[in-house]
């Protein structure tokens, strides 16, 4: 089950992991996203007590010279709390601390999406925006082969895979079913999980979470899974298409709605959103991956159940299109849309934000 | 299995710690006693063979080690003890490779200064064929970048010894602060602080045997070599950040200037003082430098003290493997207590 790596002995680390912590004694895992606007980060300080809220943290900072967020000469980076979650990895009153990036003179830190997010989420709080996020991922193992795939070879056509069971279709179920329990304890609005249509890739989704927590949440879940899958000596990958050739790529539908879609004849103002989303579907795209379009570019072909990258396209129950209303949601005469668009390594506060403004704030280009 | 056994109430295991020859390197060994010790007055005086550990000759080779602080074992529990000593000869000398005793010394005659300290220990993870843990065998691991605080079986090495440590520290009441991935992959850094005085050499050298013992637990070796690997990698350093009450009062800022003035005139005396070879294991820029926020400086002063006028000051000098009393005797010799070349 573990990848080819070096590993470490986990009965000798439980044994050390059983020694009582002092209660004045608490880890805070500070977690940051770094100037890849893709990649996580993650350094602890012991404080003396057990904080309960974010802001009752202290600012701290790293060197943004070693994470592509700064300069040699003038490399403090400042990293402020903003939301808290339990450490399922070190248990106890620990901690892991969400943070937002501030450059040393206060201005917010040009890699740091949560800021601008937030204030939209703010601005738009009436509609009462929910989301909810299908999280695609591979797992590789070290030589970033995927998992279980017979080395220098490739697994028979997609077919078996999807929700499968049984060693011959699924790979790595371990590290999901960790990962899930993860999130439960640590309180992530984690809703569910399934294998993906190729050999190696899963699927978990976060939500409903409403505003700026959808970014939080699955930022968190994203870090829980690398980690769990780093005690397993395998490898995560957000990457939209790795593997090229007749292989699916890699996504996060976003789920999306407001209060008025949600309310019986909300039908009208999901159709309403819609169209505003097609007329600003170039300004969508460079939202949804984190290089401006050019990652969903290998993913979004318009085959593998994907839509074609430049037309924008809806339809009820339609697995191409850009936005799917499901089929039991036109069935209701309300409920939400399913946005297809955005890449596995997307920004989450990118894509909320971007949603928000176009069909509750009404932005155009 | 055996560490389920119950152990007698009135049987205590103490492991008593010293630094040997090598000025880098620890050595340890345990004798029962019929107490739980409370303070190390309390425990007897006891000796080693020196000749063994590059501390004495053969034929007269008794080096004495006096207990001078206690701590809980995390590895046996219970009421069982770690010793730190020092190491005396056996005429009651002083012996030459215990720097403790001149840093306490030191550290008395200016105790209403209350100098402060705080150590960023930088190490490497080997493999038993001293390679890096977690590299491949017989190759390099792609160039540095994305390894700093990252996290993921592709970006970090080793995780399972910093976690089991960082708890051992935190049993044992070692004043640890705080760990991060480095920027070499396989390299990692924890911090103890902050310590008054003599406590910053104690804590810091029991919070290193906790390391070496614990990765031997996991089979892997812990080096503090300052430059483990030649070429395109980083090297490891023990940035030592420093402090007197003055410099933490309001307008600190002019005792930290000064205390940098009296440091930059003393550069090569404390570049001496901080490996254990003279300077040889720490080949650093022969030039004497200071900024705020200037990764690339001898003394860098942090930006928040710079913003808030007090505060301290990081001596980035001092070598993964230097002495922290050495260390801390030196900074308080040059800026506390006058002393010049």
């Amino acid at each position: 089950m573990l990848g080819i790596t070096q590993t470490t002995n986990k009965t000798t680390l439980l044994r050390y992991l059983a020694l009582p912590q002092p209660e004045d004694k608490v880890q805070c895992m500070y977690i940051w996203i770094d100037g890849t606007g893709e990649n996580l980060r993650a350094k602890t300080r012991t404080v003396d007590f057990v904080p309960k809220q974010a802001t009752e943290l202290p600012i701290w900072n790293f060197d943004g010279s070693s994470t592509g967020q700064a300069e040699g000469h003038n490399s403090d980076v400042m990293i402020h709390p903003v939301a808290l979650f339990k450490d399922p990895f070190r248990g106890n009153n620990n901690k892991l601390v969400l943070c937002e990036t501030y450059r040393h003179d206060g201005a917010v830190h040009p890699s740091n999406k949560r800021n601008s997010c937030n204030q939209v989420m703010q601005k738009a709080k009436g509609f009462e925006p929910w989301f909810g996020i299908e999280q695609e991922y591979t797992l590789l193992d070290t030589d970033l082969h995927p998992f279980g795939w017979p080395k220098n070879g490739f697994p028979g056509p997609q077919g078996p895979y999807y929700t499968g069971v049984g060693a011959n279709n699924v790979h790595g179920r371990d590290i999901v079913e960790s990962h899930y329990r993860a999130c439960l304890y640590s309180e992530i609005k984690i809703s569910g999980e399934n294998a993906e249509v190729m050999p190696a890739q899963w699927e978990f989704q976060v939500g409903p979470c409403e505003g700026i927590s959808m970014g939080d949440h699955l930022w968190v879940a994203r870090f829980l899974l690398h980690r769990v899958a780093e005690d397993f000596g395998v490898v995560v990958s957000f990457d939209p298409k790795p593997m090229p050739g007749d292989w699916n790529g890699a996504g996060a539908h976003a789920n999306y709605s407001t209060k008025e879609m949600r309310a019986p004849g909300g039908m009208k103002a999901m159709v309403e959103a819609i169209e505003r989303l097609g007329k600003r579907h170039a300004a969508h795209i460079r939202a949804y991956d984190p290089n401006g379009g050019n990652d969903n570019r290998r993913r979004l072909t318009g085959r593998h159940e994907t839509s074609s990258i430049d037309k924008f396209s809806y339809g009820v129950a339609h697995r191409g299109s850009s936005i799917r209303i499901p089929r039991q949601c036109s069935d209701d005469g309300c409920g939400y849309i399913e946005d297809r668009r955005p890449s596995s390594n997307c920004d989450p506060y990118s894509v909320t934000e971007m949603l928000v403004r176009t069909t509750c704030l009404n932005e155009t280009d």
